[in-house]
């Protein structure tokens, strides 16, 4: 890092007279949170001045909020201070245009992440977007998608090329105000990805981000926002991965989905930021907001996820189910293990008429980890014939762990059809036999499982997705067994 | 192939086996039968190396290897299979991928290359066809919603696609109507070979009318009390087990 505090402030300074500034040297912001540092990164961005008046707003209205404290999760205080708010990959003054031009170093940290990028990918036919530590070095599949009018680009990138689109939905499904984290995030974000799907448009491709935390000390806080205009489809993937490390992390995204008339939107997680060791040392604090808007009547929004990684996982995309006859979904495999703790789930808001919704999560406590699903079904009165289905599962393994169900129900119109399910079980040592009698090793016995009690969340997956689903449970379960 | 010797087995420390002494040799059929709580079902277990049961004295020999020493798997891979009494459910888990992953797991064991999902799913057909077991079966969840028949049905299948050296039929007929029964031993008889080896675990004579033993062994409170040719086992039926169980005692 080149730079004391004192240059950046002074460079600070310099460019805000300036206005835009796009020449700097520095490729981390000295940690802390104040004013300054949003100019700076709003500068590294050469962002317009009203999204910096926007992220101003936002730091003063989360300076007026308190932390949350209603989660079932337990960690130390979190100095936001201490955090430094943006870093960039040091090749990123120029973006590169081919893989040619990227760092091999990063190339070849993908590889041993197992990361398929841009022949696999080809093969595939996913495009990619990763983003690394903040910046998007990488996009392909640009051509084709322009082709077909499809806009994905990094957001930073969407503020400079489609700043009407992102100025008319930013913030709109998720308010500066929501919560604590997406106030925060709505001040500091530095990059993520954008996604615009025309009218009457099916996006020749699944859409695919890598998410990836590199720099010491950096939190996260991407920021995502996807808008299906009226009678388009896209199915979005978003996997994240993280090196090992020892101090905790702050990561705390937004997502906005917008879905107008007749529109659907398919959002698939894979989530495996670093938990931890065994003894719940270090690991990621995933606080994240993610919440879908179906806007338009018949429109429709799913998410699937798996959370496997995080010391922490703080999460819960919703649906507001605003146009009549639109549809919610959602999917989740949470696990944790050794010292995890996860309290996610959903909220699913019924507003129109004849609105659906689907809840199916599956919650693996393993070692000491502590998993809880917390959802909200809400329907107003003016959600004539509303309909939910919730089932919400639990599997238990060994006798440290916990598994806790918090299901908020508020029916104000009586045409309501909620249905919930719950259960919760142990793999029985029966089963385990059972499996190992047939040659089938102790471990892999675990993970078929596993497996199966997921299957229903699974199915929703793209297909290679559900493939690394399963592979990453595998290995997150690793010593979960004796 | 099989060599038993003075094993003596505790539950929760109360003696269940007290010196078992039992030889298999290859191809050979021999029926265990005695009363309930004879031990019958306890030494099939121990031989496939479930937990819970603790070892006192004595040895499993299979093959020349010391069988207590293995982990159940292992046991598996050398060529163990137990046809088990209550077959578990396991939910989501399809019947055919279980099986794929088990005879892959045996394969690795063994230095073989593993199967793929197109040599598998040919070799699985036919045996499913030769034991009687349903296509619609195969896809299905392990076990789940599976008639009792079924159940048992599926673990002769499972046998038959395993092709292990020495099987134990723990219970089979139990929950069996004779339809059923006949079924299940014919798909026995079908396997049995010069180098593959039972070991049929019964309360009924009735199931070796149909899988025909070359011994006959009665258990009683933890002991082998009688062993003998086929016609023990029709001894048996007529004299019921007192006789035997008062001259142990």
């Amino acid at each position: 890092m080149s730079g004391t505090t004192q240059d950046v402030r002074e460079l600070l300074g310099q460019k805000y007279q300036a206005g835009f500034y796009t020449d700097i040297e520095q490729e981390q912001a000295p940690p802390g949170l104040n004013e300054d540092t949003l100019r700076f990164i709003s500068a590294k961005k050469n962002e317009p001045s009203w999204l910096l008046e926007w992220r101003l707003k936002a730091l003063e209205r989360w300076r007026a909020m308190p932390e949350p404290k209603w989660a079932h999760v337990h960690y130390p205080p979190i100095d936001f201070q201490a955090i430094s708010y943006y870093a960039a990959p040091k090749s990123a003054k120029d973006k590169p245009q081919s893989l040619d031009e990227v760092d091999p170093k990063l190339l070849e940290t993908y590889a041993k992440l197992g990361i398929p990028l841009e022949e696999q990918k080809m093969l595939a036919g996913v495009a990619v977007d990763v983003v690394f530590d903040s910046v998007s070095v990488h996009t392909t599949f640009k051509d084709k998608l322009a082709a077909a009018g499809v806009i994905f680009c990094s957001f930073a990138e969407a503020v400079q090329k489609h700043p009407e689109l992102v100025r008319r939905y930013l913030g709109s499904v998720v308010p500066v105000t929501d919560n604590y984290y997406a106030a925060l995030n709505s001040a500091v974000f530095s990059d993520g990805s954008f996604v615009y799907i025309p009218k009457g448009t099916r996006c020749p491709m699944e859409l695919s981000t890598y998410f990836r935390i590199n720099a010491m000390n950096s939190g996260q806080f991407e920021r995502t926002l996807i808008i299906a205009d009226e009678g388009s489809y896209v199915s979005y993937l978003e996997g994240c991965t993280a090196p090992m490390r020892d101090e905790n992390q702050l990561h705390a995204a937004v997502v906005e989905l917008v879905a107008l008339e007749r529109a659907e939107i398919k959002y698939s997680t894979v989530q495996n930021w670093y938990p931890g060791d065994e003894n719940g040392v270090g690991g990621i604090y995933n606080f994240v907001t993610k919440r879908g808007d179906c806007r338009g009547a018949h429109s429709k929004i799913s998410w699937t996820q798996v959370e496997t990684g995080s010391a922490i996982t703080w999460k819960y995309p919703s649906c507001v189910l605003r146009g009549d006859h639109s549809v919610g979904e959602f999917y989740s495999v949470a696990l944790t293990n050794h010292h995890q703790q996860a309290d996610t789930g959903t909220k699913m808001v019924h507003l129109g008429r004849n609105t659906r919704s689907t809840i199916i999560s599956k919650g693996i406590s393993a070692g000491r980890g502590q998993n809880a699903y917390r959802g909200l079904v809400r329907i107003a009165k003016s959600a004539e014939n509303a309909r939910n289905y919730t089932q919400c599962d639990s599997l238990l393994m060994g006798d440290k762990c916990g598994a806790h169900t918090f299901p908020y129900i508020e029916v104000k119109n009586a045409s309501a059809k909620i249905e919930h399910e719950a259960s919760t079980s142990k793999i029985s040592d029966d089963q385990l036999f059972y499996l190992r009698q047939r040659g089938i090793r102790a471990e892999d016995a675990v993970n078929l499982i596993v497996n199966g009690f997921c299957k229903e969340v699974f199915k929703e997956l793209p297909m290679e997705f559900a493939v690394e689903a399963q592979k990453l449970l595998g290995i997150s379960l690793e010593g979960a067994v004796g | 192939m099989l060599k038993i010797e003075n094993l003596h087995v505790e539950v929760a420390g109360k003696p269940v086996l007290r010196g078992i002494d039992l030889t298999v040799a290859p191809g050979e059929v021999h029926a265990i039968m005695g009363p309930n709580g004879s031990g019958k079902s306890t030494l099939a277990h121990v031989i496939a190396g479930r937990e819970g049961y603790e070892v006192t004295q004595g040895s499993v020999k299979f093959n020349g290897k010391e069988l207590l020493a293995l982990e159940p798997e292992a046991r598996a891979a050398e060529g163990v299979f137990l046809a088990f009494q209550y077959p578990v459910e396991i939910p989501g888990v399809n019947n055919v991928y279980m099986l794929k992953a088990a005879l892959n797991g045996i394969r690795k064991y063994r230095g073989l290359p593993e199967l793929g999902a197109a040599e598998f799913l040919g070799f699985i057909k036919a045996k499913a066809k030769a034991v009687g077991l349903k296509d619609s079966l195969l896809n299905r969840p392990v076990n789940q919603g599976f008639s009792g028949g079924e159940k048992k049905r599926n673990e002769i299948f499972q046998m038959s696609v395993l092709e292990p050296l020495l099987a134990i039929l723990d219970e089979t007929d139990s929950g069996l109507d004779i339809d059923a029964l006949k079924a299940v031993a014919e798909g026995v008889n079908l396997m049995r070979s010069p180098g593959r080896s039972f070991v049929v675990v019964t309360h009924y004579q009735r199931l070796l009318d149909y899988i025909v033993p070359d011994y006959v062994h009665v258990l009683a409170q933890g002991r082998i009390v009688k062993s003998g040719p086929r016609e023990l086992a029709l001894e048996l039926e007529a004299r019921g087990y007192d006789w035997l169980v008062e001259a142990a005692a």
